[in-house]
């Protein structure tokens, strides 16, 4: 599914990314830890193509597919999704207005036909329900005014309707509460399939509790410095970061 | 100093100027070396049908040199008046309308400036007597070329209990000022003044208000969009004055603005005078960039940086679209807003 070879990034000149290998198969879901500034949203965001970040090596595919040579809307088309850790308020736009023209921008450059608004509300409506989302909160401008586990909320939500191949959660669990935690992370299981991954971006072992890993690998400057299975999770919130950024 | 009074006498020195304070953005007298000569009438050539013809019970045409023209509306009759100011071939165009509206009657104004892309320069003085209980509502869509120049100013007086609501929307010119001055009498009387310009190029566009509060318990409500791309220049001059003893006055002034290119400009100077005591006043003033993250939030989402663009800019000026209360003028201003959103965006 997802490939990463020696991939090193910089952004104003510095060096973020120094040679991070990485694969995630399809069905599996890899959690990703790490301290403070070890390059963890830089690799959910070069992934994602936000301008700004400069590829200097290496090379990361989608099944196959070069993104790197892709823009940022294209990548989203091939069924790339971040849930973002501060997700952006648009004024003006709907949330159901916003979702389903993302929905039929990506669909229009996929060759497909435009979902039909029946289908579209239904399948709101279902997504929303089980997300705990209040539908008359779809009607209003997308996440502006929205509390900060609201706007997770609605990063799952777009998720779930815009049904991505490969999700990367970029510290979804930062601002929610226990119960919010529970509702996100029941969204986010209910997404996962056999021909869906996942790359879990996290401070904190407690979302991976809720949302349970297949991998678990530590990001420290700027390359994976240790892969295991869920229990190194375990292992990081008892001993903490302290030896990966003496090593680093 | 005024234009009106310059075509009047053909001497340019009557122009307003940079020297002028209130004119200090829009430099007419350093623009115009010469008057071009005075507009024969109508053009010869068949009319297109105007944007707003279709709603109206009366239409009139301005396009002579220099005329009046009266606008008469009986108490408590409900009608609609289309204004079609036309500048042509290098011409000037002086037109007045006076507009009386009797008590509890409503009016409905839509107006036009249609200009075609020669160097003509065009002046438009409209007064509303606006009578105790009536209503007007005006809409000014002015579609100028970008070598005409086009001041049209309007004075409106409010009897008691009347309600003016007034949205103006813009593509500039080489020059233009769009100017309403209002005497607001309180007495539960109600203003509304909204505006929108959207310019590209070298044009300008001048968006000037003033408001006097004379009495107590008035109303006014401001809301101005802008957004400014290449060279243009935007203008938002907006006064406000709340004179002695009109207590109760609720004001409330917006202008926000989005700048697209570093060689445009926008020149904002919103005036709240205060001279009474108990009043509630408010007024805010933004100028800013498309917000970059929001785009690639959306990028991320699957639209194409075009249609993120479009769709930001579109949510910032729909705002001043929603807030026009008649239906049919208001689906006229969207879709002028949708032809003329490309030209921005």
């Amino acid at each position: 599914m997802l490939k990463i070879n020696n991939l090193h990034a910089k952004i104003d000149g510095k060096e973020i990314l120094k040679g991070l290998t990485l694969e995630v198969p399809a069905g599996q879901v890899h959690a990703i830890m790490g301290p403070n500034g070890a390059g963890k949203s830089t690799l959910s965001y070069v992934l994602t193509g936000r301008t700004g970040y400069d590829v200097t090596g290496g090379s990361a595919s989608l099944n196959g597919e070069d993104l790197l040579d892709l823009d940022a809307s294209e990548r989203a088309t091939r069924g790339l999704f971040l849930s973002f850790q501060y997700p952006l308020e648009i004024a003006g736009v709907p949330a159901l207005t916003f979702i389903r023209s993302a929905l039929n921008a990506q669909r229009k450059a996929r060759g497909e036909d435009e979902i039909k608004a029946p289908d579209f509300l239904k399948l709101a409506r279902t997504q929303a329900a089980a997300l705990k989302i209040d539908f008359d909160m779809l009607k209003r401008p997308l996440n502006v005014g929205f509390s900060g586990g609201e706007k997770k909320r609605m990063e799952i939500f777009q998720a779930a309707m815009l049904s991505p191949r490969f999700l990367i959660l970029d510290e979804t669990d930062s601002g929610l509460d226990i119960d919010a935690l529970k509702i996100v992370s029941e969204g986010v299981n209910a997404m996962r399939s056999p021909e869906r991954s996942m790359l879990v971006i996290t401070h904190y072992q407690r979302l991976l509790d809720y949302i349970k890993p297949d991998r678990v690998h530590v990001l420290a400057g700027g390359r994976i410095v240790q892969s295991g299975g869920p229990e190194l999770a375990l292992e990081l919130e008892r001993e903490g970061y302290d030896k990966y950024a003496r090593a680093a | 100093m005024s234009l009106s009074s310059a075509l009047e006498t053909g001497e340019v020195s009557r122009l307003p100027g940079r020297r002028d304070e209130d004119w200090r953005w829009t430099d007419l007298r350093g623009l115009l070396k010469a008057l071009p000569p005075r507009s024969a009438g109508l053009p010869s050539e068949e009319l297109e049908a105007g944007a707003f013809d279709a709603l109206g019970d009366d239409i009139r045409i301005l396009a002579g040199g220099a005329e009046t023209q009266a606008v008469v509306v009986d108490e408590d009759v409900e009608t609609t008046v289309v204004l079609r100011f036309l500048s042509r071939a290098a011409t000037s165009l002086q037109a007045s309308v006076i507009l009386h509206v009797g008590a509890g009657a409503k009016l409905t104004v839509y107006e036009t400036y249609e200009g075609d892309g020669s160097a003509y320069v065009t002046n438009a003085d409209l007064r509303f007597e606006i009578a105790v209980g009536a209503s007007v509502e005006r809409v000014v869509l002015a579609s100028d070329g970008e070598e005409g120049i086009l001041v049209s100013q309007a004075g409106v007086k409010l009897g008691a209990g009347s309600a003016f609501s007034q949205t103006i929307a813009t593509t500039g010119a080489r020059r233009q000022r769009l100017e309403t001055t209002v005497e607001h009498p309180g007495a539960g009387a109600e203003v509304r003044l909204d505006g929108l310009y959207l310019l590209a190029g070298k044009r300008h566009a001048d968006l000037t208000t003033t408001v006097r509060h004379l009495g107590v318990d008035g109303s006014t409500s401001q809301l101005t969009k802008g957004v400014v791309r290449d060279q243009s220049r935007g203008v938002f001059q907006g006064r406000i004055v709340v004179e002695p003893g009109a207590d109760r006055t609720e004001a409330r002034m917006g202008h926000h603005a989005l700048v697209l290119s570093d060689r445009a400009e926008v020149d904002a100077r919103p005036e709240l005078l205060i001279h009474a005591d108990d009043v509630q006043c408010a007024h805010g003033n933004t100028i800013g960039a498309l917000d970059e993250e929001a785009i690639f939030y959306m990028e991320q989402r699957g639209f194409s940086e075009v249609m993120a663009r479009a769709l930001l800019i579109g949510a910032f000026v729909s705002e001043v679209a929603d807030r026009l209360r008649a239906p049919g003028g208001r689906d006229v201003v969207q879709d002028w807003i949708a032809e003329h959103m490309e030209v921005v965006s």
